[in-house]
């Protein structure tokens, strides 16, 4: 066995002992699953008519993705989407792409 | 610079070794050598956001046998006339601007205890991890008369998008008005649930505008249209009613290649173009490289990391693997399976577990016509107990009717996808 791939298992046997953690890039990897349709990080390509996410304001984003997963906002897909996500993921995942410029 | 073989080896044991020294705290970064076979929806993916997660700590290499990148999505468009396969095809330089190493070559072997891999033009590859990505090879053992590759290149699957799309569209267009186009389906899963419907419909819109004597025979395996059923059946019965010859039940028992017949269990139809979309199975490099196959089919997968049930260090993606329940076999998952594996690489590679709480999503479009599309959306959470991703309970759905904003919405997924991927 390599090194690395030791270090990684004892890392992994520590860590299996507790409670799982949150992973530290969640937000990262949450958000990732909004780039197929929203472009990597949120940057949509120019003329392709789907909303860039990158740079939004948190709160107003969060209003609407809550505005979809509620029902209140008519959408064609969204609404069904949003519906897959809890509370905390939404928050993350607002905030990630608010911080991207 | 120009970057030989033996200096990217050479940087490569250095990067190993200097990832020996990160530990178990918080802030490790990743190193070393991953290797992608299969430049596709999932294994590009997986390269660009190894790369760009890493900020370049990882050195990735990309192998991929074709020289271009072709959507499988959207191509049907190609068979109408409506797209060119131009419009569906984008190259790998996207990639090397990330600082992907792409080879243009096949793998012929994996040594998975030793972690070195073979290139049909001869060297061999070390990896710290690999990311397979094969898709789908086609399964004749059930065709006789589909056995030789001549008989193969006369009735067309067209079922990865390339030459056989524009073959396949060139014996649409040479068919005279009043003729027949049947279409195989074989029973699920395959790679693209919708795709064969979405096909059937394309087709018999071209009919209708230009041959409106013409029929679509769908012969399918399965025994009902098995996803997106509602919609399509009003769309046939609302557009095609003339058209479109619907037959479950029907599972293709070989093929008559001169007569273009398929034979099924009862019957055997003729028909002016025959496209048979064969049984599929993990592409065949995940199939020799002794990985675990569920069903003698599909790789078997831990979903926290994608990585091979029992072969630590490999991890696959998209269609080769077994879905997770409700989980289709599209370029859409593919994607979302890469950037599973790539955050979980990462942290494996630096000293850390998977997380423990992955989540994906799916969206498929389909087109009804030249004009209108519908789409199948899901989402899914990895559940601890189950030890797989199940859907989440009330969320996804499909479109409440075709519509056109659907139609060009299917196109900016496409822009934006392919981006994702690959620029």
């Amino acid at each position: 066995m390599k090194l690395p791939h030791l270090v990684a298992a004892l890392c992994l046997a520590v860590t299996a002992g507790g409670v799982a953690a949150q992973d530290p890039n969640l937000a990262r990897n949450l958000a990732a699953t909004c780039a197929n349709c929203h472009g990597t990080d949120g940057k949509a390509a120019a003329g392709a008519g789907m909303e860039a996410l990158a740079g939004a304001d948190k709160e107003k984003l969060l209003q609407k993705i809550r505005e979809f997963k509620s029902g209140v906002r008519p959408a064609t897909i969204m609404q069904q989407i949003a519906k897959g996500y809890t509370d905390a993921q939404l928050e993350l995942i607002a905030s990630y792409f608010a911080a991207q410029r | 610079m120009i970057f030989n073989r033996r200096d990217f080896l050479k940087a490569m044991g250095a990067a190993t070794a200097s990832g020996a020294l990160y530990g178990c705290a918080g802030g490790t970064r990743a190193g070393g050598h991953v290797v992608v076979v299969g430049g596709g929806f999932g294994g590009a993916t997986a390269a660009k956001y190894l790369r760009k997660w890493s900020e370049g700590g990882v050195q990735v290499t990309l192998i991929e046998r074709d020289a271009q990148f072709v959507s499988c999505p959207i191509s049907n468009l190609i068979l109408s006339g409506d797209k060119t396969l131009a419009d569906v095809t984008v190259g790998y330089e996207g990639l090397k601007k990330w600082g992907v190493r792409v080879i243009h070559d096949d793998v012929t072997g994996i040594d998975a205890a030793k972690r070195t891999l073979r290139l049909a033009r001869g060297g061999e590859l070390s990896y710290d991890r690999l990311v397979l990505s094969p898709g789908v090879d086609f399964v004749y053992d059930q065709i006789p008369g589909l056995a030789s590759p001549a008989a193969q290149g006369q009735i067309l699957h067209a079922w990865k998008a390339g030459p056989q799309t524009v073959a396949l569209g060139k014996q649409l267009a040479d068919m005279k008005d009043g003729g027949v186009f049947a279409i195989t389906i074989p029973k699920a899963p395959y790679r693209c649930p919708p795709g064969p419907y979405e096909r059937a419909s394309v087709v018999a819109g071209y009919f209708k505008a230009k041959k409106p004597k013409s029929k679509v025979l769908v012969l399918d395996a399965n025994a009902e249209i098995i996803s997106k059923k509602g919609l399509f059946t009003k769309a046939w019965s609302e557009l095609y009613k003339d058209i479109i010859d619907y037959r479950p039940n029907s599972e293709l028992r070989d093929v008559d290649v001169a007569g273009r017949s398929a034979v099924l269990e009862f019957d055997t139809v003729k028909a002016d173009v025959l496209n048979v979309i064969p049984p599929q199975r993990a592409g065949a490099i995940a199939v020799r490289s002794g990985l675990k196959l569920i069903n003698q089919r599909w790789v078997d997968i831990d979903w926290r990391s994608m990585e091979a049930t029992g072969t630590p260090g490999i991890h696959v993606l998209g269609d080769a693997t077994f879905s997770a329940p409700g989980m289709p076999k599209s370029g859409h998952m593919a994607n979302q399976h890469a950037k599973l594996a790539a955050a979980a690489i990462l942290n494996l590679l630096a000293g850390q577990p998977p997380n423990p709480e992955p989540l994906v999503m799916n969206t498929c479009y389909s087109f009804i016509d030249s004009q209108n599309a519908i789409h199948v959306a899901s989402v899914h959470r990895y559940d601890a107990d189950k030890k797989t991703l199940v859907p989440v309970d009330g969320a996804g759905g499909v479109s409440t009717a075709r519509n056109e904003l659907e139609f060009r919405y299917a196109l900016g997924w496409a822009q934006n996808i392919w981006a994702d991927m690959l620029t």
